[in-house]
């Protein structure tokens, strides 16, 4: 990780656009400081007291000057918050096709599952050129996933999921920290963002001992914690079932409401579905669903879950 | 009482005001800025209500029927006819009819305890049914919308219960108003202490008037 | 009027000389003696945040903990170094000495609107701030000064609902001063007083006191919300329980925000004040000056959002945020403009104050349009909690609000104390504390831009020398405080005797003498022009003869 230390690393395709509405911003800065100081210093020495400098009809207010630097300021304001607007958008919009990757933050680590089912702590692999989003929840305070060769950063959130996606354009090891404090030892969570060749990155995923895919891991923790008993194809309660549920329109009730919403049944809506469910009951359909905490089912492993329902809701819509 | 006496009992200016129409614009003045802070003091309660009664409309509906609609109607019929009563005084104090606002600020205080004995009845009652958030919270009326019902309680209490603070120092206020009146031979600055008290009161009752309606009626107003 | 009067006379007869005993000063309902209650009271704060400040630096100068040996410890310093600075130091500094000792006279009162009010808020200062002393002896706090949820309300085993409430309470005494100078400023003005003839110092003491008055009460409800989260166990903000997080980010800066005005604000009206004095110029602009406080106070209210960025709010409310963040950079960019223009064709004396309101223009330049950086919503997201923030808002809080603090105290210490300080060790006092602070905090920016994450103990070595340059600077600027409070405090005894005016400055409170009667003025003055009334053509006949009167007074007290 040596580098001059005095700009950092772009690793991303962001980092080339963030850096350009950065350096426009501190070119603006330059000039403005400059041109204040120099007016300043011009100013000072030619009024300090006692010298002969003509000093009759000073202005004391002029519109049109103070229109001027209302109007200057303005429209740089204006320019600067299209472009960054632009470049933030695109941060924000990851592609379709991105290869996700789940990160679960706890006090003081991260905990990352690849969706081939490979996992890691505070180290990410990513492959070279390929759209990466980043799926994540906070067990416990709010974190924040950061890594600066990238220019991205999003804080991770207890109880609801956020994202970031990124593509790394630079083979090497970046810093990945922590960016919100989040207690204690808030300093030493953090890690680093590997970025390897496409072909490293494969033989890295067959590496050591795998549990099988995400999806598969899923569907273990979905038999052993009985969910088929109401969900599957013999279910003795009646419960909706979960094929090719993923990605479509549910219809669901609210108590106290006779309407009935179509929601999309994204992650959010299965996480809450597992974690509360009472709070969007598909229609025609009792709330029977117990409510299952950290404790029963871990962060982790709820992504899991969503992976294997994700997976049947594909195989049913490919049929 | 004869006017020489009267001007005898000129209000003390205190020193550093120039004439007592200053004196009387600062009091009004402050008082107004005061309750432009208490109002965004409240507002925080207000914004988080209003972002947990969206996130969680039926819980909150759930929780609001535990609540005794009926005292709640009775305190707002009460407080009203207060606030009646208090404008009457400042009318009285005006008018320099030193008796009448004796009674009015009197019935005010009367009125205003008769809300803090029902709300403390309903307390009472809320807590003997495990309403009060914390470890002896239950809600066996749907054990599973505790959680958020146990929200709703919580803001509950730090509303009426802030509301009934600033009621108890209106009581003291107006107490000591009347008290001062009371002692002295009507003088002028009375007037202006009226008005500051009135206007104090007014402002817990309006606060009331909305707390009524989104606490007690959730379920009655949709 | 008052050259006539001997200075020993008039010693005799100041508001200092007013009673002596400590009753006299506990109980006083003189605005002057309130300030300087205050004023020895953040003094004493700012050493106590100044010194976790020096630790905190120290221990930085290694990649590793060793200085302080668990990140516990450096955690609740941190935190201490927050919260005792920006509500026991920033936000009373200038509102609650200079603007306490200071509106009054200027605008010919007698006294503030409440003087018992006046005294009850610096009670109430001192309940939160012994309330808040206890809690770091009893072993601190470690949540960093914003209290974010659901750390602070669910994770933390440190004593924050004590934190919390002397927090909540001294919100109360920021209100009463607030309301105090809002009304002394519309009821109290003596005649020929006209709001455009108020001094700019004014304006900007009105300005914050609506953000204190407005925003105030909404941090105090937030961390009562906290408190009572944290006592009752009630899921208000935590997400397992069925609250919002976020919500508590959204009430905290609503606050937060607009506080942080409340740190720059006063600073432009001290600066104001002396720019013209030692320029020998009227203010240039002066409407537009007046006028660009009350919009950074109006604007204030509605740019909290960008300070969550990454929060996980929505990227539409981001546009929203940052589009007005940006239009902060208007009213700001009229002030350090007409600054500038006030010293064309001015006859400029270097004096202390001058120097260090020079100091603030600059200074404030680079924080201000980092701010604008920092509202790039782009460029937020990789700064956002990084050092970049860091040196951003203590150029702002420190390069600018402590430089105008001092330059005031600098510029009024005649006022205040009757006496004048050592010019020479005045000058170098702020040269040091200049340069002491661009060495402490420019480098930060460039550890920001690197990817430095804030409130950390330990960091990876290649920031490194970074972190020694700004530890060398911050060294620096610690010797750069010390001076002044050892030679403002040696002037009381071996200063020389002040004239009512020695700068020859305009403006009512030096119309009085120095220091000031108990009722400011032997009659109430009456205001016939435009303020700033300077000349740069006669400036040297009267910078002379004000030097000259001084130079005739004795050295030692006579009383």
């Amino acid at each position: 990780m040596a580098h001059l230390p005095f700009f950092p690393e772009q690793a991303s395709s962001h980092a080339k656009d963030v850096d350009a509405v950065f350096l426009a911003g501190m070119g603006i800065l330059a000039f403005f400081t400059a041109l204040i100081l120099i007016l300043i210093v011009t100013f000072l020495v030619r009024y300090r007291r006692g010298t002969t400098a003509e000093r009759d009809n000073a202005p004391n207010t002029s519109l049109r000057i103070e229109l001027l630097w209302i109007g200057i300021p303005l429209i740089i304001s204006i320019g600067m918050f299209a472009w960054s607007a632009v470049v933030y958008y695109r941060l924000y919009s990851p592609p379709a096709d991105a290869y996700l990757v789940d990160v679960v933050a706890k006090q003081w680590m991260f905990y990352l599952q690849h969706p081939e089912g490979k996992r890691e702590i505070n180290e990410l692999h990513v492959p070279l050129g390929r759209p990466l989003r980043l799926r994540m929840i906070s067990q416990d305070v709010i974190h924040s996933f950061y890594v600066p060769a990238f220019r991205a950063k999003q804080d991770v959130l207890p109880g609801r999921y956020t994202s970031l996606w990124f593509q790394p354009t630079r083979v090497g090891q970046y810093h990945l920290f922590c960016a919100e404090y989040c207690g204690t030892n808030h300093a030493v969570m953090r890690g680093t963002v590997e970025v390897m060749e496409p072909a490293d990155y494969e033989r890295w995923l067959g590496s050591g001992s795998s549990e099988g895919s995400l999806a598969r891991q899923g569907e273990q923790l979905f038999q052993k914690h009985h969910c088929g008993g109401c969900h599957g194809p013999s279910q003795n309660v009646p419960a909706p079932p979960l094929q090719g549920v993923y990605g479509g329109r549910v219809p669901v009730t609210r108590e106290g409401d006779p309407s009935t919403n179509f929601i999309t049944a994204d992650d959010r809506y299965i996480h809450d579905s597992v974690r509360l469910p009472k709070k969007e009951i598909v229609a025609g359909f009792e709330p029977m669903m117990p409510t299952y905490d950290q404790t029963e089912l871990s962060e982790a492993d709820l992504l899991k879950l969503i992976a294997y329902i994700k997976s049947i809701g594909a195989e049913e819509t490919s049929k | 009482m004869s006017t020489t006496h009267e001007l005898l009992q000129e209000p003390p200016l205190a020193e550093h005001f120039d004439d007592l129409e200053q004196q009387h614009l600062s009091a009004q003045l402050g008082m107004w800025i005061f309750l432009a802070t208490e109002a965004l003091f409240f507002g925080g309660l207000f914004c988080a209500y209003t972002v947990y009664r969206r996130m969680h409309w039926i819980e909150f509906v759930v929780a609001s029927r535990e609540l005794n609609v009926a005292a709640g109607a009775i305190n707002t019929a009460v407080l009203l006819t207060s606030s009646l009563t208090m404008a009457l005084a400042v009318r009285a104090a005006k008018l320099r009819e030193r008796r009448w606002l004796l009674i009015y600020l009197a019935i005010t205080i009367v009125f205003g305890a008769v809300f803090l004995g029902i709300k403390a009845f309903e307390w009472s009652e809320d807590y003997e049914r495990g309403l009060v958030p914390g470890s002896l919270f239950t809600f066996p009326f749907r054990p599973e919308f505790a959680g958020f019902a146990e929200i709703f309680f919580l803001l509950y209490f730090l509303m009426t219960g802030l509301h009934a603070i600033h009621l108890i120092i209106g009581i003291a206020l107006v107490a000591t108003v009347a008290g001062f009146c009371a002692r002295h031979q009507y003088v002028a600055q009375g007037e202006n202490l009226v008005e500051m008290t009135g206007l104090y009161w007014h402002f817990i009752d309006v606060i009331w008037v909305f707390l009524y309606p989104l606490l007690y009626l959730i379920d009655v107003h949709r | 009027m008052s050259v006539a009067i001997a200075p020993e006379e008039r010693m005799a007869r100041s508001y200092l000389t007013d009673g002596y005993n400590l009753k006299s000063w506990l109980l006083t309902t003189d605005h002057k003696r309130i300030g300087l209650l205050y004023m020895v009271s953040i003094t004493l704060f700012f050493f106590v945040g100044g010194a976790a400040a020096t630790i905190l630096r120290l221990e930085l100068m290694t990649p590793k903990g060793d200085l302080i040996e668990t990140a516990d410890a450096y955690n609740r310093m941190f935190t201490l170094h927050g919260v005792v600075m920006v509500w026991f130091f920033l936000i009373p500094s200038i509102p609650a000495v200079l603007g306490n000792f200071l509106v009054p006279v200027m605008i010919g009162a007698r006294d503030m609107a409440f003087p018992k009010l006046n005294l009850l808020s610096w009670y109430i200062f001192m309940a939160g701030g012994i309330i808040v002393l206890a809690t770091l002896i009893a072993g601190g706090v470690d949540t960093g000064w914003t209290f974010y949820v659901p750390f602070s309300s669910m994770f933390s085993n440190t004593f924050v609902v004590p934190a919390a409430a002397g927090v909540f309470i001294v919100g109360f005494s920021s209100i009463l001063t607030g309301l105090n100078i809002i009304v002394t400023t519309h009821t109290m003005r003596c005649p020929g007083m006209t709001w455009d003839r108020l001094p700019l110092f004014v304006w900007a003491q009105y300005a914050t006191s609506l953000i204190m008055v407005l925003a105030t009460p909404v941090l105090a409800i937030t961390v009562a919300l906290l408190a009572a989260e944290r006592i009752w166990g009630v899921g208000i903000f935590d997400p397992r329980l069925g609250g919002d997080p976020i919500l508590f980010q959204h009430l905290f800066w609503f606050y937060s925000h607009p506080a942080v005005y409340i740190m720059i604000l006063p600073g432009f009206g001290v600066v104001s004040e002396i720019i013209p004095c030692f320029a020998r110029r009227p203010i240039f602009g002066y409407k537009f000056m007046a006028g660009a406080l009350l919009a950074i106070a109006f604007l204030g209210f509605i740019v909290w959002g960008h300070h969550m960025f990454v929060s996980g709010q929505s990227m539409y409310a981001g546009f929203v945020f940052s589009i007005i963040s940006f239009l902060v950079a208007i009213p700001s960019g009229i002030k350090v403009f007409n600054w500038t223009a006030t010293l064309y064709k001015g006859s400029i004396r270097f004096d202390t104050p001058m120097l260090y309101a020079l100091g603030f223009i600059g200074l404030f330049t680079i924080g201000g349009l980092t701010g604008l950086i920092l509202a790039s919503l782009a460029v937020d997201v990789h700064v956002h909690d990084t050092y970049f923030v860091v040196a951003h808002f203590h150029y702002i809080m420190v390069g600018g609000m402590v430089m105008a603090y001092l330059g005031g105290i600098h510029f009024w210490w005649p006022k205040l104390t009757g006496r004048m300080y050592s010019e020479w060790w005045g000058k170098l006092s702020a040269l040091i504390v200049f340069f002491g602070f661009n060495l402490t905090f420019f480098p930060q920016f460039v550890l920001g831009y690197l990817g430095m994450p804030r409130r950390v103990y330990e960091y990876t070595e290649d920031y490194q020398i970074l972190h020694i340059m700004s530890t060398l600077g911050a060294s620096i600027l610690a010797v750069g405080y010390l001076l002044p409070l050892s030679y403002l405090i040696l002037s009381l005894w071996f200063g020389k005797h002040a004239t009512g005016n020695p700068w020859s400055a305009t403006g009512l409170e030096w119309q009085t003498t120095s220091p000031p009667p108990t009722h400011n003025f032997e009659e109430t003055p009456v205001v016939t022009e435009a303020p700033y009334a300077y000349d740069p053509v006669v400036a040297e006949a009267e910078y002379r003869a004000s030097l000259a009167e001084i130079e005739e007074r004795p050295r030692v007290n006579h009383t």
